[in-house]
């Protein structure tokens, strides 16, 4: 049993109606998500690396039982999602997830009294959780507006532990942060992984920062994943040139670091719109590498290398690998 | 030194802006100095609060005074130091001789007009203003073209277009076309590229570094993003608490950076090789309204000794790497 994943995504799908007129009919439709599989293992930390649009945010919601899908199911510990305790989600803005009309401790007690903690033993519980936090036991007192965005975000990942959850799902739980508080709260999200045996769904834009936290990545592009494997080998030999695009658009910050991305002539224009999706490969009008299957063919997931698959055809059948394209010839 | 004597087209030299609040004064910049020289690229770099969006609205003049108040300084562009001009003069030079490219391309249009009235009204009101007579054909033939140098396929179209008809990319786009439809040699850009998606951001860097390159503009860029500044500019200040803690050649300042400060923001950048530290800065930034006496920093630097918590150490002038730090100084 403590083999089998805590969390199984099986052909997940989900689809937005497009409303519009003053009746609000719908126009069309925005298949957001689109037959995910995925698979988190117990004490794991799972990244989803995407752009905007590439439906992180979405598959995210799901597993936390915010938004039901329209097709496959979702397993937490085999049996389906409801919402519960034991997955909860970190936002992206502390901002705007805290009440400004609650104390610090009041936000932690509603949480506390959600998990059925006795409100005799409450205030016992804030000062521990706040420690684990690494913020001042009189944090309780304040408000919101009286924290740094740093110290908010703490108590947001407070709250969300209080249930004694055991899926964290943290949503760009950094991306309104600055550099130096960002690497604080990482190294917090750490150390309460280790410690209270977490296993967390990491959804970033920020790839150098998911090469630091990930174990697994799953790379979304408009609404599927196009490649998933172990950090190591994803980072190391990134088989999907999508994967090899986003890597090697990162700024980074020495000339070591440069050395790192992939080489990949880096293409112009912008990621499709979900409600217009290409045909065949969805990333293939953007492929500097796409040939006749892509524009009428989607690919099925192929095996790269140990722990890693990527949906592309040039790792099917007798294409050469992406890895040798880089010497073929480059479009200017 | 002015502007003339360091040969670059804006000398900012000491600037101090302080902001009144609740019956307190905060000395938000405490003695700034920058310099862009003709047709380079050069950043300003630091994080939320240390002073850079003030000092960039200090130089095009958008300061709300009150509550801000330039109490000291001197920002020379092409001559004149612009806190002396009369209001009229200066801002004849604001959208012509140096524009402006804002920050988020998502809210910074007007979503009623299209980009082509939008662009015509921008001409209309520099032309107005410098007294030039040109057609209306020849304002759109302008408009065409500059929307052309920001790479944008089928102008024509696009001049058509509303806002909410074009990406996020393609707004920033033609954000960075309305700031050059006067022929500035100085162009601002806060933050370009930081609102769009990683791949999107690198085309709009491409962009900017072209337009250096290619046409000879002068490029002041605010970020918060050392790999942005690494990839586009040429020459780097880092803001810290209000100051200029360094000043370097892009490429010395990340191979070898001098101030504790620089050192510590570089840690915290997570590695594409996962390997580095990876280690955030403890404390937070000094309240503005009691800064410590001493270098700003110093409750938060590792390598603080006593005289750093007593006098502020100057920021040297001249060589081409400095940093504003005793332990520098002294080596």
């Amino acid at each position: 049993m403590s083999d089998s994943p805590l969390l199984e995504l099986d052909a997940v799908s989900k689809r937005f109606a497009i409303r519009g007129g003053i009746a609000g009919s719908v126009r069309g439709h925005v298949n957001a998500v689109r037959q995910v599989n995925l698979t988190v293992q117990r004490g794991e930390v799972f990244g989803l690396a995407g752009e905007s649009g590439s439906g992180k945010s979405t598959i995210a919601r799901m597993i936390v039982g915010l938004l039901p899908p329209d097709g496959g199911t979702l397993r937490f510990a085999g049996r389906p999602v409801v919402q519960s305790r034991a997955i909860q989600m970190v936002f992206q803005n502390p901002g705007a997830s805290l009440n400004p009309r609650r104390s610090i401790g009041q936000s932690l007690s509603v949480a506390l009294a959600a998990a059925g903690v006795a409100r005799a033993a409450r205030r016992h519980r804030i000062a521990d959780l706040l420690g684990l936090v690494q913020l001042p036991a009189d944090t309780a007192l304040r408000y919101p507006h009286e924290l740094s965005g740093g110290q908010k975000q703490r108590v947001a990942i407070a709250r969300a532990i209080a249930v004694a959850p055991r899926l964290l799902v943290l949503d760009e739980p950094t991306s309104a942060l600055d550099v130096s508080v960002q690497a604080k709260i990482m190294e917090l999200l750490v150390e309460l992984g280790r410690s209270l045996g977490l296993t967390y769904i990491f959804i970033s834009h920020d790839l150098s920062l998911m090469r630091n936290f990930a174990d697994r990545v799953g790379v979304l592009y408009l609404g599927e994943v196009v490649e998933i494997g172990t950090t190591e080998a994803l980072f190391g030999r990134p088989a999907h040139p999508y994967t090899r695009t986003l890597l090697a658009s990162i700024p980074v910050v020495s000339a070591a670091e440069a050395r790192l991305r992939p080489d990949i002539p880096l293409i112009e224009g912008e990621v499709p719109n979900a409600a217009d999706l290409p045909s065949g490969c969805v990333f293939h009008p953007r492929c500097p590498y796409a040939f006749a299957p892509c524009t009428d063919q989607h690919p099925a997931f192929t095996r790269a290398e140990a722990g890693q698959t990527a949906r592309c055809h040039l790792l099917a059948g007798d294409a050469a690998s992406v890895h040798d394209m880089t010497t073929r010839e480059q479009p200017a | 030194m002015n502007g003339a004597a360091s040969g670059a087209l804006l000398s900012v030299r000491d600037l101090a802006v302080t902001f009144d609040t609740y019956g307190r004064t905060a000395q938000v910049l405490d003695g700034v100095s920058l310099d862009v020289p003709a047709r380079r690229h050069v950043a300003l770099v630091g994080e939320s609060g240390c002073g850079k969006s003030v000092t960039m609205r200090a130089i095009m003049g958008l300061l709300r005074e009150p509550p801000a108040r330039v109490t000291a300084g001197e920002i020379i562009f092409e001559g004149h130091d612009l806190l002396r001009l009369k209001p009229r003069a200066r801002m004849g030079l604001c959208g012509t001789a140096m524009s402006m490219v804002f920050q988020d391309p998502m809210t910074s249009l007007n979503p009623v007009f299209t980009i082509g009235d939008q662009m015509r009204a921008i001409l209309a009101h520099a032309d107005r203003r410098l007294g030039r007579r040109r057609s209306r054909a020849e304002r759109h033939a302008r408009i065409i073209a500059v929307l052309g140098q920001v790479r944008m396929p089928d102008p024509e179209r696009i001049a058509r277009a509303w806002p909410i008809m074009l990406s996020g990319g393609m707004r920033q786009r033609v954000l960075i076309a309305m700031a050059l439809l006067n022929e500035p040699r100085l162009l601002i850009a806060d933050e370009p590229g930081t609102a769009l998606d990683v791949t999107t951001q690198a085309q709009i860097l491409r962009l900017l570094r072209e337009l250096v390159q290619a046409r000879g503009l002068a490029l002041l860029m605010i970020t918060h993003n050392l790999g942005v500044v690494r990839e586009a500019a040429d020459y780097v200040h880092v803001m810290y608490a209000g100051a200029v803690v360094e000043a370097a050649p892009a490429a010395a300042l990340f191979a070898a950076p001098r101030h504790p400060y620089t050192r510590a923001l570089l840690d915290c950048v997570p590695m594409l090789s996962g390997g580095g530290r990876f280690r955030g800065i403890d404390g937070a930034p000094p309240d503005y309204t009691s800064p410590p006496p001493g270098c700003r920093f110093a409750p938060r630097c590792a390598a603080a000794m006593p005289r750093c918590r007593t006098a502020p150490p100057a920021f040297p002038v001249g060589p081409d790497h400095r940093a504003a730090c005793w332990l520098v100084e002294a080596a």
